[in-house]
């Protein structure tokens, strides 16, 4: 087990989201950064829908009080092992004993821990998502609090033993501008064309008003035609609301399952990750993405997950000594490149 | 499939739209719908979303294409066709709520938007049953349709961002309550001391789409006695039957 000396910010157990209730107003919740709570299970030999710790802006402190294969992606939250600095995107045994401690976020803001076996506080209606909102999942459905001991499962498919990093190229960098693909729709017809123009043509900034339901931005109006209610409808993630006051809120992980404003267009998933990891004051520019785009774009994130899969598996099966990395272009096709010297 | 639109919601998301009204024979088309793209299923939806007139269906781009998903609705949507040549019985729940005061804010706002007493608008509110179009928005809230238009109101230009588990509001010329503490844009009138939404009981959700609610008015101490008894998991609301055409379940 492993104990909770200080919860930091907001901590909460997430995973894959609560599925299957929608229809009964439940929101899916889950980790709000999917891409770092997908490489955190791999690094830390999980299978891909365990429980982890998704931390925000400020980590916590923890105590382990036995030996654990830990892992940590997401945000730079400066983290140290028993003093000594750890990276993000990283995967270590921590020994018997051992105190982990995070601090700010030097980068981005959220930071996922996966522990071998994944966390196991109780399954709430298929998932052990913490919804706050409604008090369910997690610990009573609560954040973190100091004290709170974390269970940990049988959630793995693996143990591993040595040192994992991830390559460079599968590490994201957060920046405090990005660009976010949007495809129009499902109400884009309730918006005049200046309206539309607006909103691709200006840059918006993240208010303070952001948290796990919805990041609230600030910007230029957004027009509508006549008006911005509609006959409640459904949401999904990454679904731009655009109420009456012509500023654009989007729906993230705890989102309402269903909502009465106008939604000009929805953020495609995989640029939803970059989104968890913006923070108050971050600035926004949304670019219009077309259908085939928008389904490219979930196809390579999905290739990138299973090549990050297969790296990790490969990177396990060598001497952890030295390698060059190379990337070679044959017949226009990128290869990367690894080679070692074996003894 | 006339006036049917298909619409999209993301890379991962379609919806169907019926019509741009609340009705209930539309809703029941949804809900008919939403029932046979689960028969059918074979994992490649991820969830349907019925509401008051479209359907969300979340769907996995690696399993199913937006095409044959498309396809694989319009085929379906003669069979979700409305039908109410039959009898069905539905439940209506009693919802007791305390009105005005600290407990519904804009009470005097609705009354004096269509011209009325707010004693008026209490005994509009609670004249008739309120079918359950849908559930949404957080755990087991209630959609509900038939209110009277002399009571419409329309939502708030700026959204609250915390209202009080209970709250009963009014939003153009839908009403509810809200079962959890949340954000929201309607306009409240009162607080109900039941519990919609309990994740600790067998079935979490006190209301299903198909079912009626209604409102009964209550004064503050009876509130706090029936809030105790919610509390302490020890409430059972007044339920009775009624005989509707065309019913989900018929």
């Amino acid at each position: 087990m492993i104990t909770t000396i200080h919860p930091g910010l907001f901590t909460t157990v997430q995973d894959e989201g609560r599925w299957g209730y929608q229809a009964f107003g439940m929101p899916v919740a889950g980790a709000m950064d999917r891409y770092a709570y997908y490489a955190a299970n791999i690094l830390a030999g999980n299978k891909p829908a365990a429980a982890v710790l998704e931390m925000t802006l400020r980590g916590g402190h923890f105590r382990f009080e036995a030996d654990y294969y830990v892992s940590i992606c997401g945000a730079d939250m400066q983290a140290r092992l028993n003093g000594t600095p750890v990276k993000s995107w990283s995967g270590f045994l921590v020994g018997a004993g051992s105190e982990l401690v995070f601090d700010y976020a030097i980068s981005g803001c959220r930071t996922y821990v996966a522990i071998n076996g994944g966390i196991n506080t109780p399954v709430v209606l298929g998932s052990r998502s913490t919804y706050t909102r409604a008090a369910v999942g997690g610990f009573d459905g609560r954040a973190l609090q100091a004290g709170d001991v974390i269970p940990i499962g049988k959630d793995a498919d693996a143990a591993p033993r040595n040192p994992r990093l991830l390559p460079a190229e599968f590490i994201p960098a957060y920046r405090d501008q990005i660009e976010l693909r949007v495809l129009l729709g499902p109400q884009d017809d309730y918006f005049s064309e200046a309206g539309i123009t607006t909103f691709f043509n200006s840059t918006y900034c993240i208010s303070t008003e952001a948290d796990r339901m919805g990041y609230r931005l600030e910007g230029s109006i957004i027009e509508h035609k006549e008006k911005a209610d509609i006959i409640s409808d459904a949401l999904c993630q990454g679904a731009i609301q655009v109420p009456g006051h012509g500023m654009p809120i989007i729906m993230m992980a705890d989102r309402q399952t269903t909502g009465g404003y106008t939604k000009i267009g929805t953020v495609i998933g995989p640029d939803l990750s970059l989104l968890a990891q913006a923070k108050p004051g971050d600035s926004i520019v949304f670019k219009k993405c077309s259908e085939d785009d928008a389904a490219a774009a979930f196809a390579l994130e999905r290739d990138a997950c299973s090549r990050l899969q297969q790296v990790v598996a490969y990177n396990e099966q060598q001497p952890p000594g030295p390698a060059r990395h190379f990337k070679i272009t044959v017949n226009k096709q990128l290869y990367h490149v690894e080679i070692r010297e074996v003894k | 499939m006339e006036g049917v639109r298909i619409l999209a919601a993301g890379e991962q998301g379609l919806v169907v739209e019926f019509a741009n009204k609340i009705e209930a024979g539309i809703n029941r088309q949804v809900h008919r719908l939403s029932g046979l793209l689960l028969q059918q299923n074979q994992g490649e939806i991820k969830e349907v979303v019925p509401t008051y007139r479209s359907l969300l269906v979340y769907f996995d781009p690696a399993q199913i294409t937006r095409k044959l998903l498309t396809d694989r609705v319009i085929s379906l949507i003669h069979a979700a066709a409305d039908d109410d040549s039959g009898l069905a019985v539905a439940k209506v729940i009693s919802i007791p709520v305390c009105y005005g005061g600290e407990f519904g804010p804009d009470i005097a706002y609705v009354a004096q938007h269509n011209g009325i007493t707010e004693a008026e608008v209490i005994q509009i509110h609670t004249s008739v049953p309120y079918l359950v179009y849908m559930l949404g928005f957080t755990p087991g809230f209630p959609y509900l349709g038939g209110m009277s238009e002399k009571i419409a109101t329309p939502r708030l230009q700026k959204p609250r961002t915390c209202i009080p588990a209970g709250s009963v509001g009014i939003a153009g010329s839908q009403t509810g309550f809200y079962p959890v503490e949340s954000p929201g844009g309607w306009q409240l009138i009162g607080r109900t001391p039941v519990k919609a939404f309990n994740p600790k009981a067998d079935n979490p959700f006190l209301f299903a789409a198909g079912d009626y609610l209604q409102f009964q008015p209550i004064g503050v101490s009876e509130y706090e006695e029936i809030a105790a008894k919610a509390a302490a998991g020890l409430y059972q609301p007044v339920i009775r039957d009624l005989k509707v055409k065309g019913g989900l379940n018929s």
